[in-house]
């Protein structure tokens, strides 16, 4: 609100209710992209023999509707998908000239093509091999579930401001539990039950940690994946290894959903699935609509930005933080047991690997929200299935090249190629009165 | 609604806050809470508002008394309370900041019902003719327009008594004026409104009763119609002069000369200070004033040089400043008075002794081969203590433990124990009592008098009336004009929106 006290025109608009905003001029996205299509063009394009072919099959046998196998001549279509990169690359630093931003689309029809140029040069001239499209999407999905569990589980705790490294320990406490449970039970269905039971915990702990005694809440989290990876390290080489009936390989079966498993390519990759991949469905619909259109969701992101002003109207911070947490442990706990039961494999040492941390960094590309979390998730299954895919067709990649791919995507995602994200403002710190 | 608190008493520890404090709040009145920055004053507000629990007394609403175990209750039964430091979530929208803690949901799926919250914004909005936008981002409103955002939260919960916590602080003049309007407003209408403040001038401006807390103490009440210096003897307990007397200005030869400098925020390319050119004279102060966030605090900064100039020069005795460190600057002669005391200005986790030598700790005395040399540094501090008044329970105290003014007073202690030649000082008495308003005035002056170029930046006008021997307007990140102390108000309000005061004389 101005009040302007005299007559005469002011030469400037006095201070506006607004605050200036800083209009600069972000060309990192179109820089990041455009160095990537040039990459594509030279290599994929470039080096794909002239006159090759390569495969796609879209289709499985099983399919509704049977595609036809697809045959693209390599050198040209390396080099299309290759230019729409460029072109859309293009299109962004236009748009950042302009100040403005690209929509979602873009990053997604943009790997969507570099992928595409990947695939063609990998696959060309192998007359014998071909690319399955839909075993690579299938398998792309699958390796994304327990990603899209912990990056759910790490936005639930960091819109009420608890860091959760512990990820990683919830994943893996899921998976030791899914599979002693459901071995003991006989019964996979049961070990989908017990193993959100073994991320609570964890999730508890974390919550006691950080709240009432206010310990730094990454160390706490790492201290507690090493805690979790002793626990059942001792458990499986002790108790597990004498009774092997405690540590069976279990199966969730798949459940086919009729009609919507016949739509062609997605249909099969969708709806396909066991139990825990349509419980993500679920979880992430749900978890979407409750963060940002709920009474729940708004006092959640409340006390995660800004707890004191929660406080104030009357919302209990720390009670909800460890309510959050709690959930958030049992969620990654849930997809924990992707490892064992709804993989149909025994329990491990240590056998997530390091999901818990990939699935951290797809929580902040995805921005703490879940749907960027399953997008950001399935984008580094799809890195992680494509490895797989080219190490069965020979690629001259070397493998561990390869097995580096969902990193390297991991860094370039997480380093800004899609703009700066912005964590919620009071993460990390805690609630003094 | 009546409001009474009866015998309140809260104890920190050894230390208390409040000492049975009895107050009593009309409906359709303004009762001003006057007291020094530490008297006790947001204690007992927080424990109205049901953040604190009393130690003893009993609060009464209508007569009824009543137990508050948290904010929420105190809002339930009618308070609204807006914080000195705002209550909003910045990525909110203001929708979501008014409905934040008593949502109204819709629908099977129980959603929010934000169209409810936009329509109780812009009702209220419109009522008191506030002109806010419910689906504007907290974050991007003035900090005016996110007070008034506070006020719609507190009556979209129906209060009956509103307590404003410094409202004013960090208000500009012509916000501030809106802002007693609009208490006034609210009082017409029957609300019961407490004004916490130390602002003498506001509290004779809308107060209908004033009670005055000192050392946590109600130590008397006062009519509005009561002089300035009256309500001060009894906010501090002695006679305060509310004028610093200041001789004429004896200025010698320029000493700091800002040619054409700019600064550019690299991370956000924003330009914060845009070819500013201006010189200091030995033995004159001048005041840079402007509404805050006007390249003011830049400026100065980059004088002392943590900030690092795009273009132009600085230059102190004719030696060109610009690429030194600042450690050469502070050593050239630059005492910098910084606008966050608790932030940049000490370490509160370090003692006072510890604070006052800063920047002579690896020197002699202070220290010898390489150590240092506690005693001397305890004599130091002792005998700065003792000539800045500072009031703290020994030199090894913490300084974080101290209130607001003396750590100030640390903070001019040690920059004022260097030989100057430059004195930079941001918003000196930003959040201080009148007593050490008035001290670090008479120690500006004298550092004035004693031939040293002094620039204060200030956003209060009252401030830069009290000091000035030249004022700089800064607005947008440019110098509008450099004028003389004796320009009104109005001119000086204009300028700090921009308007050149040559066109306004035309």
């Amino acid at each position: 609100m101005t009040t302007t006290t005299v007559g005469a025109p002011t030469p400037q608009q006095p201070a506006a209710d607004t605050a200036p905003r800083p209009r600069t001029k972000s060309w990192r996205s179109s820089i990041g992209l455009g160095v990537v299509a040039l990459l594509s063009l030279l290599i994929f394009g470039l080096t794909t023999q002239a006159g090759s072919q390569t495969n796609f099959v879209i289709a499985t046998n099983s399919d509704f509707v049977t595609l036809p196998s697809l045959t693209l001549p390599a050198k040209l279509a390396a080099v299309s998908f290759s230019i729409i990169a460029l072109l859309l690359a293009g299109w962004t630093a236009y748009r950042a000239n302009q100040y403005r931003k690209v929509g979602l689309w873009l990053p997604i029809v943009f790997g969507m093509a570099v992928m595409g140029a990947l695939l063609t040069w990998a696959g060309a001239g192998r007359d014998n091999t071909t690319i399955q499209l839909t075993g690579l999407l299938t398998s792309a999905l699958f390796l994304a579930v327990p990603l899209v569990f912990g990056a759910l589980a790490g936005t639930l705790c960091e819109r009420s401001g608890i860091i959760n490294i512990a990820i990683e320990g919830q994943l893996l406490a899921g998976a030791f539990l899914a599979a002693l449970v459901g071995s003991m039970a006989g019964n996979a269905y049961v070990g989908l039950i017990a193993a959100p039971i073994a991320g609570a915990l964890v999730g508890l702990l974390l919550a006691i940690f950080a709240t009432k005694y206010w310990v730094n809440q990454i160390v706490v989290g790492v201290v507690l994946n090493l805690l979790v990876v002793g626990l059942t390290s001792f458990f499986f080489s002790t108790v597990m290894t004498d009774n092997p009936d405690l540590n069976q390989a279990l199966g969730l079966p798949r459940i086919d959903i009729p009609i919507l498993s016949g739509i062609p390519v997605l249909g099969p990759v969708l709806f396909n699935q066991n139990l825990l991949v349509y419980i993500m469905y679920v979880v992430v619909i749900v978890l979407q609509i409750m963060l940002f259109r709920s009474r729940w969701g708004l006092r959640v992101r409340s006390v995660g930005e800004h707890p004191k002003a929660a406080d104030t109207v009357g919302i209990k911070v720390n009670r909800t933080r460890i309510r959050n947490t709690v959930l958030g442990g049992a969620v990654a706990g849930l997809g924990g047991a992707f490892f064992t039961v709804a993989s149909g494999l025994a329990f491990g040492k240590e056998m997530t690997a390091g999901k818990g941390y990939i699935a951290l960094a797809a929580m902040i590309l995805g921005r703490w929200n879940p749907k960027g979390a399953l997008a950001a998730a399935l984008l580094f299954g799809f890195a992680d299935a494509l490895r797989v895919q080219l190490g069965i067709i020979g690629s001259d990649i070397p493998s561990q090249f390869l097995a580096m791919t969902p990193y390297l995507a991991t860094i370039l995602a997480v380093a800004g190629l899609v703009g700066h994200a912005r964590p919620p403002a009071a993460e990390g710190t805690p609630y003094k009165k | 609604m009546k409001l009474e608190l009866r015998g309140i008493t809260k104890k920190f520890g050894d230390f208390t806050a409040n000492d049975a404090i009895d107050l009593v709040v009309e409906p359709g009145t303004i009762h001003a809470l006057l007291g020094e920055n530490g008297a006790g004053k947001s204690t007992l507000m927080n424990v109205l508002f049901g953040l604190y629990d009393a130690d003893a007394g009993e609060i009464l609403m209508d007569d009824d008394a009543v137990t508050f175990v948290g904010p929420g209750d105190a809002m339930a039964a009618g308070i609204g309370m807006v914080h000195q430091h705002f209550m909003l979530v910045p990525v909110f929208s203001v929708a979501e900041n008014v409905m934040l803690g008593h949502e109204q949901v819709k629908g099977p799926a129980k959603l929010l019902d934000v169209g409810a919250a936009r329509d109780k914004v812009r009702e209220l909005s419109d009522r008191f003719g506030f002109d806010i936008d419910p689906d504007a981002l907290v974050e991007n409103l003035s900090v005016g327009a996110q007070q008034r955002v506070e006020i719609i939260k507190a009556l979209s919960r129906d209060a009956e008594v509103l307590i404003l916590d410094e409202p004013t602080a960090v208000l500009t003049p012509q916000e501030t004026d809106e802002l007693l309007e609009i208490v006034r407003q609210l009082r017409d209408s029957g609300t019961a409104v407490v004004l916490i403040t130390h602002k003498l001038r506001e509290v004779k401006a809308v107060a209908d009763t004033i009670t005055v807390i000192r050392r946590g103490k109600v130590v008397g009440t006062a009519e509005p119609s009561a002089s300035q210096e009256e309500l001060a003897s009894l906010m501090v307990g002695r006679d305060v002069s509310m004028t610093v007397d200041k001789g004429a200005a004896d200025p010698g030869e320029p000493v700091l000369r800002v040619e054409n400098v700019t600064v550019v925020n690299e991370a956000s390319g924003v330009t914060h200070v845009d070819d500013v050119s201006l010189e200091v004279r030995a033995g004159e102060i001048l005041a840079v004033a402007g509404v805050q966030g006007n390249g003011q605090t830049e400026l100065a900064e980059a004088i002392l040089g943590l900030l690092p100039t795009a273009h132009g020069q600085i230059i102190l005795d004719g030696n060109v400043l610009s690429g030194r460190s600042i450690r050469q600057n502070l050593d050239a002669g630059i005492g910098f008075v910084p606008e966050d005391r608790t932030e940049d200005g000490v370490v509160a986790d370090f003692t006072v002794a510890n604070n006052l030598i800063l920047d002579l700790y690896d020197r002699e005395p202070y220290s010898r081969r390489g150590a240092i040399d506690p005693q001397v540094v305890r004599t130091h501090a002792e005998e700065q203590v003792e000539k800045f008044d500072v009031r703290t329970t020994s030199t090894q105290a913490l300084t974080g433990a101290l209130s607001g003014g003396n750590q100030q007073k640390v903070v001019l202690a040690r920059e004022l124990a260097r030989e100057l030649k430059v004195l930079i000082a941001s918003q000196p008495t930003r959040g201080l009592d009148v007593g050490s308003i008035e001290f670090v005035h008479k120690r500006i002056i004298e550092e004035r008098d004693k031939g040293v170029a002094v620039i204060i930046v200030s956003s209060e006008l009252d401030e830069v009336y009290a000091l000035a021997d030249r004022i700089a307007v800064m607005y947008h990140g440019k110098v509008v004009d450099i004028v003389a102390p004796d320009t009104d108000r109005d001119t000086l309000g204009l300028m700090m929106a921009g308007a050149h005061s040559k066109e306004e004389a035309a």
